[in-house]
């Protein structure tokens, strides 16, 4: 409609300089090298991409994928039965589930994150209970547990929420028509639930994984000062050491595995991938 | 699924979910300094808390760009779901498409493209670049939000206005708002909540001068656990569901329906 024009100019404006612009200059600034306060003292290099290439940075990478992985599975294996039965409730209190699930992540994720740093720290309630029947202290977190703790705790929800409106959205004729046919409830679930609830699965991995590769908080409060993932990395080459064409050229690396792999998602959603909770 | 193996399961999820937030305001509770001991019931962190400035002051970025992001990104984001509603599919589709890179883009490289693209041009990093980034990121997500709504429209009336003079400010404030309210009010709260929550295009956008909470917390915490900040945590917690339980009352009364209620 012609009368709106002048909104959607502005928008599409908006949306050029302030969202792809960005993205745009990132790209370009890993292909360059010099002082990037002062443009004409860039040139083009691809040094960048072979200092992002270094052995340890490749191992870091692949630690982070591995976190994010098993952060996944994790989430998949509790939030699937967590979604499945939610569905099942009746309504009033599959809305107040549904909120319950979702409350927590309204709050700060820096105050989240921290709040573990308290229930697994030496003096904490876990380790003062497993002190007072004997069992002594257990380091908790400073190593891989804590981290995959942390991401689970925060990103749990994006896998339960997906899920769950897609096995909302089943068309209940579809369930009766199998138990018409004589299907037993394992066979409606196998087949006919399960399949049908899959954009829900690879919209939710999409939603953790996403995050989980990329993190540098839950990294560094729960793993502590040496630990390292790729965020970690990205984070340093940004904010202490200043060599912001290396970060920058490590961030796309990172940038194209997460293309790479949303796109695989996609294809095995079959385009019914939903990018948001929203 | 058998009844008690499902009771057992989303008891679990409750008491993970929760655990933490229980375990910290217990804290900030306890007259102790020291995490393991409990030495009785004291407001002191409380008190430590209001009369502390560096936390008044990040308190003031935080609200500030919340409700300042919340208002801006709102008002871009409702005009631009009203217009992209209406124009040609193909513009609607690249612009939506490009609309959802800072929801999908992770924190961290939505962050650092900011950072540099205000280097880029000479900004002064402080509240200013810090709202800017809030705003874009709002937008997004209000975008996403109100975009369904407008298919609730009964374009009749959109007609029917135009067909009687009505410029489209008219139609938007007597015709479209009143009919997406509920997807405004929505919006506005999931921007306002991402802002709250905030903390990876804050720390990369804000420079040294401006410190919210989220990047005091950082800080704090790597240095070490100072008990009034449970007491923060605790505040912030017990307001941010207060506030989601009352917005989801008034839908509740509303009787919206339930996509509605899912957000708040």
């Amino acid at each position: 409609m012609k009368k709106f024009d002048g909104i959607v100019y502005f928008y599409g404006i908006w949306v050029a300089v302030l969202v792809v612009l960005p993205l745009l200059i990132l790209v370009l600034l890993s292909f360059t090298s010099g002082d990037i306060y002062d443009l004409s003292s860039l040139t083009l290099t691809l040094d960048n991409y072979k200092a992002a290439l270094d052995p340890s940075y490749i191992g870091v990478m692949m630690h982070s994928l591995w976190l994010a992985f098993i952060t996944n599975v994790i989430c998949l294996v509790i939030g699937y039965p967590v979604a499945y039965i939610i569905t099942g409730l009746n309504p009033r209190i599959r809305n107040t589930m549904v909120l319950l699930i979702l409350a927590p992540m309204w709050s700060n994720f820096l105050l989240r994150t921290y709040s573990w740093m308290l229930v697994l720290g030496n003096n904490g309630p876990i380790n003062s209970v497993l002190e007072s029947i004997g069992l002594g202290t257990v380091q908790l977190m400073y190593n891989n547990f804590g981290v995959i703790l942390g991401m689970v705790y925060n990103f749990l929800p994006f896998m339960i929420l997906p899920i769950y409106l897609s096995l909302t959205r089943i068309d209940n004729a579809l369930v009766e028509a199998a138990r018409d046919l004589g299907a037993t409830s394992k066979d409606v679930f196998f087949k006919v639930k399960l399949p049908l609830s899959m954009p829900g699965v690879f919209s939710g991995t999409t939603l953790v994984f996403l995050p989980a590769i990329t993190t540098f908080v839950i990294s560094r409060l729960l793993g502590g000062g040496q630990y390292v993932l790729i965020g970690n990395l990205i984070e340093h080459k940004f904010m202490v050491q200043n060599d912001w064409q290396v970060g920058a050229a490590i961030a796309v690396i990172v940038a194209i595995i997460l293309l790479v792999v949303l796109g695989v998602l996609r294809k095995l959603a079959r385009g019914r991938l939903e990018l948001s909770l929203w | 699924m058998v009844k008690p193996l499902k009771r057992i399961l989303i008891g679990g999820l409750l008491l993970f979910l929760y655990l933490p937030i229980i375990v910290l305001a217990l804290y900030s509770f306890n007259a102790s300094e020291y995490l393991g001991r409990w030495e009785g019931f004291s407001l002191k962190w409380y008190g430590a808390l209001f009369s502390n400035a560096e936390i008044a002051e990040a308190l003031y970025y935080t609200l500030g760009v919340a409700l300042l992001a919340t208002i801006i990104a709102t008002a871009i984001g409702v005009l631009a779901s009203i217009g992209l509603f209406y124009s040609k599919a193909k513009i609607k589709k690249h612009v939506m498409t490009a609309n959802y890179l800072p929801i999908v883009n992770p924190d961290l490289i939505t962050g650092i493209s900011l950072m540099m693209f205000f280097v880029f041009f000479r900004a002064r990093f402080g509240f200013s670049t810090m709202l800017l980034a809030h705003i874009i990121f709002d937008v997004a997500y209000v975008i996403v939000v109100v975009m369904p709504k407008m298919m609730q429209i009964d374009f009749a009336q959109v007609e029917a206005a135009m067909d009687l003079g009505a410029n489209q400010w008219v139609i938007i404030g007597r015709v479209i708002l009143p009919q997406i309210k509920q997807g405004v009010l929505a919006g506005a709260l999931l921007a306002f909540t991402m802002s709250i929550d905030d903390f990876v295009i804050s720390f990369f956008t804000a420079g040294n001068r401006a410190t919210n909470l989220s990047i005091a917390i950082y800080s704090m915490a790597r240095r070490g656990i100072k008990p009034y900040v449970n007491a923060l945590a605790t505040l912030m917690f017990v307001g941010i569901i207060l506030l989601i339980f009352f917005i989801n009352r008034i839908n509740d009364s509303k009787k919206d329906n339930e996509n509605g209620r899912l957000i708040g």
